[in-house]
């Protein structure tokens, strides 16, 4: 079971990636973007992770560059894995990236979507998370309605579509259920676009979603960050979570029941 | 470039006009060691010797002789600082201050590395950049030392935000400009070499405003094997990371003088500009250099660039021939000097075996990074180097490094007197409270926080903003597969240094313990960086000097050995010297992060305890600023009983007795208690003592204090038995009650006293 996590210069949410996917079970090789664009072989893994941090600086836009490198030199190879169903999992970074590349919100030659300034500015805190959709493989082992908790790291992680066009892809997210996490308050009641609920601006509060398939997933807030009880805010109080680990958990029985 | 027929006068004139930095001894020095060598200087010469001999690098007056009323003292750092540490014995310093970081043992043999720069010129003049390269900075001195970074620190010392323009110096920039240029320079480079900003401090005084201060400190992770040192005669001085342009020309010298109107103008070159990404390539590279065992040796390209760099390395082989024309250049540069002196940001020099070079360079190449070698080092006892065919530089080492001037200080100052104040207790002491939580270094830094990542890592098990409460300290757990925790903490309080600098500097090594301990931090390695007015004038040098006394005073009696600090002295504009700023930071350990503790309260029903003496020290307090009041009685520290207390601290942390502590400082009991309230989401009810008018009682800020919120008071009372320990009450309701002398003397809601701190206007 090996999942790539793929770095490239100014990528630094690999190690503790690393040590959640080696939790679970996962084979976990730390590979730099060069490599995998040297040796054009994705076809070996059976997941790729793009994680967080800021490649390439973020110059132009978050993602930009990574995203657009990527395409350029392997844009037929992660088509295929992608649609060969296997997994793809990006975090912050890694979700502008895969916006960035045309994979989500769904394979296209051009980004339908953009991860966009946050309406406050970078902020580092945690959030509540609802789970808006049931037990989707790669997204985890959740509920659709279960509250989960975990720290965003951001400036630009607003979901934004074309001006106008809100409505219409909203309800296009929906009918896919695309949807996989929304900012929410403590109880799981819509932030409804309030901070600090929605820490970012999001549009309607998306912070995660999968493509139409569902095999490729992508959020702002880190899991990796939230998946041993000692990384949550107030575990001194006597709360033993581990939400984000959940995660990898379902990431790693996709993975397992297809091979 | 000619000296050798200067007069003294000619002399001052060109050190100052050509940014030397140089004293008309040093001058002298220069005149007769080019006279004895029969030709004159060439400016590469000229500003190599001017790098290492500035106090900057060569920490002259740390060094020097202090005249005070009693006689002289030589050499402050070794007589108080290193003296100190010398003196503890600890077992487990691997390394003091030999290295760009000082260096402890942790778990195995991984090692910790600590090291605190100051970045203070650069950030007046260029908030931004100057607060960014400070971090970068301070990054690469654990990279000089092989560590990995994992955390790094911050303390910013600003002027008042509403301070008048009116009153603002030609030159001087705004305090609300420094103050978002500078956040967003540390937000700009920590986040992006993904390295968590876990501790720090924000604190404001007029002092401050026409020479803002940013201390940035770094703590890295190495394993003994990866500490190597051994640079040999023939290896390869490697040239690694960004390239060379005119950035940062003359920022040690910079950093030594004090800062004028025209400082932008002369100056502005001085400031370097910072990319992180190169550096988090660097950072790569240098780990995986690390691992393979490549490199015989490495340091940082900082303060003084090249010349600093190559000369230090090259004083341990005994020379190096350079050869300048490989340096890579952001743009064509013609004078040999100047590249020999840019503070350029992100680059390291690696000394590596010629066996082992290509397979460094390669390693470099892989991340994209530029390695170019630069130079051969050999035992000719000479730094000679070569530029477009010529000699550009031929120096004997021993010159360079054996100057036989020694500064002179004086501290022939008299104390200054002070005052206590008198009045009537206020009559409306919540109001008072609210006020004092408000206060701009005692309110809330979470909008500051909130820009720093103190997540990336995933290790930080006890956070900055412990569930929105300001925590005394930051725990890491920096290995997987074991539950040791590293535990950062810092002290400082400026306002006790108007009275007393002894009383500042220890209570700043007792509130940066204190901090650590609160959490379950233990085993204290500290680093001293002080940050002070011109020691040309006696009053600050007596101030440095009674610091320094302090220091090892209180690092002997804490049992906490300094392992690295640095000095930035020289800290003046045109509104005066700075308040004298000495910053403790404490790195402890806690052995199993599981057991440590947050100042949060946390269950209805469990007692509150005050650990500590209460004691009529209100000098330089929160309370008495409050009022306009400086006062006269600072408060000290008992040597013999606060390690005692804290030592008792830690074992009932270790028994599992304590829920949450909070260290109290700015603002006493008073602010400690609705902190740990507010932050745990439930009130308090407490009575205070009687034979001490309460509103003193409630805010004096008498060292080695804790409120402790306890479950099992009988275990709790074992532990401090024999040392002040004082039932306070009991948590419970959503308000704060205190009660002295049968009368409720305060009494806010938790959410107010949170509006309070946080700044929402109610």
């Amino acid at each position: 079971m090996k999942a790539c996590v793929m770095r490239a210069p100014g990528t630094n949410c690999d190690s503790e990636m690393v040590r959640a996917l080696k939790e679970v079970g996962f084979d976990a090789p730390l590979v730099h973007i060069n490599d995998v664009l040297r040796e054009k072989n994705l076809a070996q893994y059976d997941a790729l992770v793009f994680p967080g941090g800021f490649s390439y600086g973020d110059y132009i836009r978050s993602g930009a560059i990574w995203g657009k490198k990527f395409v350029a030199v392997l844009k037929n190879e992660l088509r295929d894995f992608v649609a060969a169903k296997k997994p793809i999992l990006g975090v912050c970074n890694g979700m502008q990236v895969l916006v960035e590349a045309g994979i989500l919100p769904r394979t296209s030659d051009y980004p339908e979507a953009a991860m966009a300034s946050n309406a406050f500015g970078y902020r580092c805190m945690w959030t509540w998370l609802r789970v808006e959709k049931n037990v989707c493989g790669t997204a985890g082992l959740y509920k659709k309605g279960e509250v989960l908790r975990a720290p965003i790291a951001h400036g630009e992680g607003r979901f934004t579509v074309v001006p106008g066009t809100e409505k219409k892809t909203l309800a296009e997210l929906e009918g896919n259920d695309q949807i996989v996490f929304r900012y929410c308050r403590p109880d799981g009641s819509p932030a409804h676009g309030e901070y600090p609920w929605n820490p970012n601006g999001s549009l309607d509060g998306i912070a995660g979603i999968c493509n139409p398939e569902g095999n490729v997933l992508a959020m702002m807030p880190h899991p990796e960050r939230a998946s041993f009880f000692w990384q949550f805010p107030d575990w001194t109080r006597g709360e033993k979570r581990s939400d984000g680990l959940r995660l990898f958990r379902g990431l790693a029985e996709t993975v397992r029941r297809s091979i | 470039m000619p000296i050798s027929k200067l007069s003294d006068a000619e002399l001052v004139r060109l050190s100052r006009e050509g940014q030397l930095s140089l004293s008309l001894e040093e001058m002298h020095e220069v005149k007769k060691y080019f006279a004895s060598r029969k030709r004159e200087p060439t400016d590469v010469e000229l500003e190599a010797v001017a790098q290492t001999w500035s106090e900057h690098c060569g920490h002259k007056t740390f060094k020097g002789v202090f005249l005070t009323n009693e006689g002289e003292v030589k050499n402050i750092f070794k007589t108080y600082i290193a003296a100190a540490t010398k003196k503890v014995g600890a077992p487990w310093c691997f390394s003091v201050f030999e290295d760009n970081a000082g260096i402890v043992e942790f778990e195995d043999d991984w090692l910790l590395s600590f090291k605190a720069e100051t970045h203070n010129h650069p950030s007046a003049l260029e908030p931004f950049g100057g607060a960014a390269t400070g971090v970068g900075g301070v990054i690469r001195d654990i990279l000089g030392a092989w560590g990995d970074p994992i955390a790094n620190t911050d303390i910013l010392c600003f002027g008042p935000l509403d301070f008048p323009d009116s009153k603002l110096p030609a030159g001087t920039k705004r305090p609300q400009y420094i103050h978002d240029g500078v956040i967003s320079g540390i937000q700009t480079y920590g986040n992006n070499m993904g390295i968590p900003t876990v501790n720090g401090a924000i604190y404001f005084d007029e002092s401050y405003v026409g020479n803002p201060l940013v201390f940035c400190g770094c703590l890295g992770m190495l394993r003994k094997k990866h500490y190597v040192r051994k640079t040999k005669s023939g290896d390869v001085a490697l040239l690694v990371g960004g390239k060379t342009g005119r950035d940062g020309i003359h920022g040690v010298t910079f950093a030594s003088v004090e800062l004028h109107e025209k400082s932008e103008e002369t100056s502005r070159s001085a400031v370097q500009i910072g990319d992180p990404i190169e550096e988090e390539k660097i950072k790569r590279a240098m780990l995986r250099v690390r691992e393979a065992g490549l490199a015989s040796g490495t340091t940082d390209l900082g303060g003084g660039g090249l010349s600093s760099a190559v000369t230090e390395i090259a004083q341990r082989t005994g020379g190096i021939d350079v050869h300048l024309d490989n340096v890579p250049l952001k743009y064509p540069m013609s004078e040999a000097w100047e590249i020999w002196i840019s503070e350029s940001q992100e680059r390291m020099l690696l000394t590596v075996p010629p066996q082992n070079l290509d397979r460094v360079v390669s390693i470099f190449e892989s991340e994209e990074v530029e390695a170019v070698p630069i130079g051969i080092f050999n035992s000719s006892g000479k730094l000679r180097i070569k530029y477009k065919g010529q000699i550009v530089a031929d120096l004997d080492l021993a010159f360079m490094f054996g100057s036989s001037f020694v500064q002179k200080t004086d501290a022939r100052a008299v104390q200054k007197k002070h005052e206590e104040p008198q009045f009537e207790q206020p009559s409306d002491l919540s109001a008072v409270l609210l006020k004092i939580l408000g206060m701009p270094n005692v309110a809330s830094k979470r909008r500051v926080i909130q820009k720093y990542d103190h997540e990336v890592k995933g290790n930080t098990v006890i956070k900055p903003l412990h569930c929105f409460g300001p925590g005394d300290a930051a725990v890491l757990k920096p290995l997987d597969g074991s539950w040791k925790g590293a535990v950062l903490s810092n002290g400082f309080n400026p306002e006790y240094g108007k009275i007393s600098a002894y009383w500042m500097a220890a209570s700043a090594i007792d509130e940066a313990i204190r901090n650590n301990a609160a959490v379950g931090g233990r085993r204290f390695a500290i680093l001293d960086n002080f940050s002070w007015g011109s020691p040309q004038k006696p009053e600050n040098a007596l101030a440095l000097l009674d610091a320094c006394r302090a220091c090892y005073d209180f690092g002997v009696a804490f049992n906490a050995p300094f392992i690295s600090g640095k000095d930035s002295l020289y800290n003046e504009s045109p509104l005066g010297s700075i308040a004298h700023t000495l910053v403790i930071s404490a790195l402890g350990i806690a052995p199993d992060v599981r057991k440590c503790v947050t100042m949060d309260v946390k269950k209805n029903g469990n007692a509150l305890y005050l650990v500590g003496e209460t004691k009529r020290e209100f000098g330089g307090s929160h309370y008495y600023k409050s009022m306009g009041f400086l006062g006269a009685s600072v408060p000290q520290v008992d040597k013999e009983k606060a390690p005692r207390i804290v030592s008792a601290l830690t074992a009932a942390i270790d028994a599992g007795c304590v829920r949450s502590c909070h260290d109290l400082s700015e603002g006493g009991l008073g602010v400690a208690l609705a902190e740990s309230c507010f932050a745990g989401g439930l009130g308090a009810s407490i009575e205070l003592p009687n034979g001490m008018r309460p509103d003193l009682f409630l805010f004096s800020e008498s060292n080695t204090r804790f409120l402790v919120e306890t479950e099992d008071e009988n275990a709790l009372k074992k532990h401090f038995a024999g040392l002040p320990l004082l039932r306070l009450g009991d948590i419970g309701g959503n308000r704060v009650k205190v009660s002295a002398e049968g009368k409720v003397i305060v009494d806010a809601a938790v959410e107010e006293l949170r509006d309070a701190w946080e700044g929402v206007p109610r």
